[in-house]
């Protein structure tokens, strides 16, 4: 794996103003619902060396797309520029920024030796004439510029919203191809923006609903392997699997990793019904957490690990409940009308997302722990399986399209319901899983 | 259920009878056959009973429910009461009973539902004498529709348990 060194550029951090990062007037607050996009200038990075030039224009690239996708920046193009950055030392002529409006300046400067890439950026709040936070510098492979790319724009975004960022992060998912009578399903991991796309099993067999370790180094998923749906787990590094070893004769799928990574809690069906059972991953010892007639699936943990919500229609249509993992009676959380189902507890705490089947018609929805304050972010003829990014503020999903030709795409959506947008797959795509944001 | 007249004498083996995309009679697709005409039974043909393809075909291999249920009606039991019957006659043969879903609904939960109807259909034969160790269940949940439109002719078709027939390894 990649490894990314991260050091203070000591030259800025003299330079830097300590406060300006909380005082400035360059702030989205994400939860307001931003109308206004906030204007920036990505200018090409500076490159110091020739080598380094076809890294310097891609990185600002893909900054810019970065910042651009989460729908709360615009850029202002280059061809409206006063001035060129032609040096990555030379001071910025504030002027000549505000004259075309840009609020926020990101410049950059890439070196390279060898397979070795070296990425310096700053960040500038251009009406207060000042630096926003210290400059930095990322260390990486030539290979892995995307990575640095979105590492820098995970400091941008998370400067100027005060939030963290969500770039450096992988999603796995489900590649599709064929006929929907005969779809053929592939494990499939990529950039959380559909760059780097690399296959992790074949089409052999169905696999489904993959979801990454709170590391992201494993990802647990169902696969029809030996004929019945089991769960495995993967080691992305090593592309290699192992079969979770679940009761015999049973079938197994929906598992999820606790937040330290020790525990899988999975559905197993025996005698046609389905249970919740958690497995220590270590001694491979199972316990039954509910014990009902009623089909009790898709869990999700708390990110403190004490509690799972899940889906169950015990009530008569699936519903969501959360019960502490030390057992105990669940409490129905959802009250609206319709079935619910697939809640994911978000990583900030705070929210729980699902979909929600009601009157024909398929969303994906955010309501609080206790099931308050529901909203609907997205309305369709088939909207499933929520997926929180790392910064709990923007949401992936499954979108099918009805009909004989329906295919299944990746979209993405903020929490407040905005920019809602696919993400480019090079086939069909569902069930996608985002990883937690890289190291 | 009747055997259409139609039906090929294709001796359609066990691969075919397993098949989930072949419609019980797509198979004769008007290509004609001598056993009709002539009355003699073709071994392996629909109309041997003791073959696969009649038990797909004129037992029927499988039975529908509606909407997220995973009750049995009338005519299911009907199905799968030929289904035992059959099944206590031809020892030679186990079952693997494949439930599913329609589209409408998320994955997992189709998962389970099809693993309830699937069980439904099982316990059924059991009920009637079929031991249960020849019959093995597996859920497809909604990722193998045999009907590919997005409206109720479709989904009641795809919400179903199958009833594949294999070699009975149980003895």
């Amino acid at each position: 794996m990649m490894k990314i060194l991260t050091s203070i550029f000591l030259g800025v951090a003299l330079m830097a103003a300590p406060a300006v990062a909380q005082n400035t007037p360059l702030r989205i607050e994400i939860t307001e619902g931003v109308i206004e996009l906030l204007p920036f200038a990505a200018p090409d990075f500076v490159p110091d060396t020739p080598a380094a030039a076809q890294y310097a224009t891609q990185l600002s690239r893909v900054v810019a797309a970065d910042l651009t996708g989460t729908g709360l920046f615009r850029e202002i193009p280059a061809n409206a520029y006063i001035s060129q950055v032609s040096s990555f030392d030379a001071p910025v002529q504030f002027a000549d920024w505000k004259a075309i409006n840009a609020q926020a300046l990101v410049t950059g400067g890439v070196s390279v030796s060898g397979n070795t890439l070296t990425v310096r950026f700053r960040i500038w709040d251009v009406f207060s004439d000042t630096e926003l936070g210290t400059g930095l510098q990322f260390t990486g492979t030539t290979d892995g510029w995307r990575r640095m790319a979105h590492k820098v724009a995970d400091q941008v975004y998370s400067r100027i919203t005060g939030e963290g960022g969500y770039f450096d992060s992988r999603v796995v998912f489900v590649s599709e191809s064929g006929p929907k009578d005969e779809r053929r399903k592939r494990l499939a991991i990529m950039d959380y923006d559909g760059a780097n796309v690399q296959y992790l099993t074949d089409s052999a067999s169905i696999v489904l609903a993959p979801r990454f370790s709170p590391a992201g180094d494993r990802v647990l998923y169902t696969s029809y392997e030996s004929g019945v749906p089991r769960i495995y787990v993967l080691d992305v590094g090593a592309v290699q699997r192992n079969v979770l070893p679940t009761q015999e004769g049973t079938m197994s799928f929906a598992p999820r990793f606790s937040p330290d990574g020790r525990s899988v809690v999975y559905s197993l069906a025996r005698g046609g019904n389905t249970d919740l059972y958690l497995m220590d991953i270590n001694s491979e010892q199972s316990r039954q957490l509910t014990n009902a007639p009623s089909i009790e699936t898709a869990p999700s943990f708390s990110p403190d690990g004490s509690q799972i919500v899940f889906e169950s229609d015990r009530s008569g249509t699936p519903q969501l409940y959360i019960m502490p993992v030390t057992g105990g009676e669940p409490r129905k959380i959802s009250s609206g009308k319709g079935r619910y189902g697939t809640p994911v507890w978000s990583p900030r705490g705070d929210l729980i997302a699902f979909t929600k089947q009601s009157q024909g018609r398929f969303h994906i929805g955010v309501m609080r722990t206790d099931g308050s304050a529901e909203r609907l972010l997205t309305a369709s003829f088939l909207d499933e399986g929520p997926t929180w990014a790392p910064n709990g503020r923007v949401i992936m999903f499954t979108r099918e399209t009805q009909g004989a030709q329906g295919r299944a795409t990746l979209y993405s959506v903020d929490i407040s319901g905005r920019n809602l947008r696919p993400v480019r797959t090079p086939d069909g795509a569902s069930d996608p899983a985002w990883s937690p944001l890289q190291k | 259920m009747k055997v259409s007249s139609k039906l090929a004498a294709l001796g359609l083996v066990l691969a075919v009878a397993a098949c989930t995309n072949n419609s019980p009679f797509a198979a004769g697709g008007g290509a004609g056959g001598a056993d009709g005409a002539n009355g003699s039974v073709v071994p392996g043909s629909p109309s041997d009973p003791r073959s696969p393809a009649y038990f797909q075909q004129a037992v029927g291999d499988r039975v529908l429910f509606t909407v997220n249920e995973s009750t049995l009606t009338d005519a299911a039991k009907a199905t799968l009461q030929g289904q035992a019957d059959w099944l206590l006659q031809n020892t030679d043969y186990a079952a693997r009973i494949e439930g599913h879903a329609d589209e409408q609904g998320t994955r997992e939960y189709n998962l389970a539902l099809g693993a309830r109807r699937a069980n439904a259909a099982r316990e059924f034969l059991i009920s009637r004498g079929v031991a249960g160790n020849r019959i093995t269940t597996v859920t497809y949940g909604k990722e193998r529709p045999i009907e590919i439109c997005s409206q109720e002719a479709c989904y009641a078709k795809n919400r179903r348990a199958v009833t594949v027939l294999v070699a009975n390894v149980t003895g």
